[in-house]
């Protein structure tokens, strides 16, 4: 029924959809055709993963079906950081158009590259989440993603743009210009971390201004974690529908997958991007259904094709099929992480960076503890730091200090401001075993 | 006068104050004067205690952080002008006044003002010889060096 619906919106159905809905055979077996290509591409060109299939005993022929796909080898985060920056390329810089990067667990970004096959596809997957979002043609999207290094800002600018949608590219931060321009340029969707747009729209209440009032319809919500309890709090509040995207820029980006218009789990763009659903510990392979560590092979990247990558989200793959007639699976929205990694305001942090960071300031590693909430809901994050002797002084002046130079190297080295508590020695809990470095109080 | 000053590092929340206080208290060592510096996340609490290397011991094995820090001990009389006295005399010295206390001590006529100076032994050398820097109580037996 809803399949109907939006191919009603004005016969705006973009022809880059049509995957969305093949026949399930058909894109099995496109899928392995893809695998086997990846395989060979990535086996030729890719010392890791040659050296490792290798190790195997395996060479790319092996692989003949999908279901081979669980005697490869796995790609995780450590692989991109201990070949960094290039290590991992298929292809010569001379194919590259584009580099992106993200925050990494040493300081070391997480490096990504995409040649023009791959901003096409990239662009594609974007075009078909805006598209299963319900935007089209005439849409004013303004994104207000992050635009730089981070894959967001213009991974959604090229797939709103390709949609035929006007973008406005604000980027993120700067609020009451965020409100002005949403207001007096007619947005009717935007895109941004959930928890941003629950503060735009409270600090535009508070200046007289109530989305529910302006054109605004749709919001594309990804880069951090949120709820079924938030969606229906920005929905009530601001009347637009909240879409939940999921994307990690090892595989593209943003555009792995997207809700549709059913608003009930994430459709994967999986002709692309073939997921997997594995025990984090064996690593063994679960049945659709069963909860573990979601694993994604690019079945088409040419720059850096990424097999078996561990992407230490917990979910599981839904069984039933979806009343929006779209064929790729589904996977439930991710709840948690299997690491210790935090996402915060769509920034990825690591407890590791913010030990490097007070290394950096004082050079002896205190105690900390990072707790994160949610307040006016904005996400916070407090790094709380024992005081030791060495650290520690008379006058208010170098305490203040002393604090505001550990803030400023997280600042630095995370990228989001945070807010910095010292505390009295042997305050925070020892644990057996791993320390719980991060309290997480946000509830979602 | 020199005089050792401990400093406590104290949170900014109900019943933190009393800690460090109770474990002098159970040692049986007496605070002569004290001060708390605060901000909205913690305090300093700085004490001039005799047998201050007994009070650091004690306050340090029971897991507080405490620094030792000298500071200038002035006697003056305790009536108008006797601080202005003090400071006027260290006006051109370039010695700053990073903090002060002050207390009267039992005799009841005199006043003991406590300096932290920038430079401690600067503002000692100018004081020399001068009047300003001799203490004649004995409140501060115990405190020093």
């Amino acid at each position: 029924m809803l399949k109907e619906q939006w191919n009603d919106l004005g016969g705006q159905c973009h022809p880059a959809t049509i995957p969305d809905f093949m026949p399930v055979e058909k894109l099995r077996a496109i899928q392995s055709q893809r695998l086997r290509a990846v395989v060979s591409h990535a086996y030729a060109n890719v010392a890791l993963f040659r050296t490792r299939l290798d190790d195997k005993g395996l060479k790319p022929e092996d692989i003949k079906t999908l279901a081979d796909i669980r005697h490869l080898p796995f790609t995780t985060k450590e692989d991109l950081h201990a070949n960094y920056p290039y290590g991992l390329f298929a292809v010569p810089m001379s194919e590259v158009v584009r580099l992106h990067a993200s925050s990494g667990t040493t300081g070391r970004p997480k490096v990504v590259a995409y040649t023009d096959e791959d901003i096409a596809v990239w662009t594609e997957v974007m075009v078909r989440t805006f598209a299963a979002c319900g935007l089209h043609r005439g849409d004013i999207v303004q994104n207000a993603y992050g635009y730089g290094l981070f894959t967001g800002g213009l991974g959604a600018h090229y797939g709103a743009e390709a949609l035929g949608a006007t973008v406005i590219p604000i980027s993120g931060g700067n609020t009451d210009r965020q409100i002005m321009v949403l207001k007096d340029f007619h947005t009717t969707a935007i895109c941004c971390t959930p928890s941003y747009f629950l503060h735009l729209a409270e600090k535009a209440l508070a200046a007289g201004i109530d989305f529910r009032e302006l054109p605004i319809r749709a919001g594309i919500f990804g880069a951090e974690p949120w709820s079924e309890a938030m969606r229906a709090r920005i929905e009530e509040a601001t009347g637009i529908k909240a879409y939940d995207i999921y994307g990690l820029s090892e595989i593209i980006g943003p555009g792995v997958g997207s809700e549709c218009e059913a608003q009930n789990q994430l459709h994967i763009f999986e002709d692309h991007f073939y997921p997997e659903i594995v025990d984090p510990e064996t690593g063994a392979v679960l049945p659709d259904g069963e909860e573990g560590e979601l694993v994604f092979t690019t079945l088409s990247k040419r720059a850096i094709p990424m097999i078996r990558y561990r992407t230490r989200d917990v979910t599981r793959i839904e069984t039933s099929p979806c009343p929006c007639g779209r064929t790729i699976r589904r996977i439930r929205r991710i709840s948690r992480r299997s690491d210790d990694m935090v996402i915060i305001r769509g920034v990825n942090v690591y407890p590791s960076q913010i030990e490097s960071a007070l290394l950096s300031v004082e050079g002896t590693l205190p105690h900390y503890q990072i707790v994160l909430t949610r307040e006016r809901d904005l996400d916070t994050i407090e790094v709380q730091v024992e005081i030791t002797p060495e650290l520690f002084s008379d006058t208010i002046g170098s305490v203040e200090k002393l604090r505001g130079d550990i803030g400023r190297a997280l600042e630095s080295t995370l990228n989001i401001r945070c807010a910095v508590r010292l505390v009295e020695p042997r305050s925070i809990p020892r644990s057996e075993g791993k320390a719980r470095r991060v309290i997480d109080n946000r509830n979602i | 006068m020199k005089v050792k000053q401990l400093s406590l590092f104290v949170e900014n929340r109900p019943g933190q104050l009393m800690i460090p206080c109770q474990i002098l208290a159970d040692a049986g060592i007496s605070i002569q004067t004290l001060s708390l510096a605060d901000t909205d996340q913690f305090g300093i609490l700085r004490l001039i205690v005799k047998e201050w290397e007994a009070a650091k011991k004690v306050l340090e094995e029971a897991g507080c952080v405490v620094t030792v820090t000298d500071m200038v001990a002035v006697e003056v009389p305790d009536h108008p002008g006797g601080l202005a006295k003090v400071l006027k005399e260290m006006e051109h010295s370039g010695v700053n006044v990073e903090y002060m206390y002050a207390f009267t001590c039992k005799r009841g006529d005199r006043a003991i003002l406590l300096f932290r100076f920038d430079n401690p032994d600067l503002a000692l050398s100018k004081m020399a010889g001068h009047p300003l820097s001799a203490i004649t109580c004995d409140c501060l037996n115990g405190c020093f060096d």
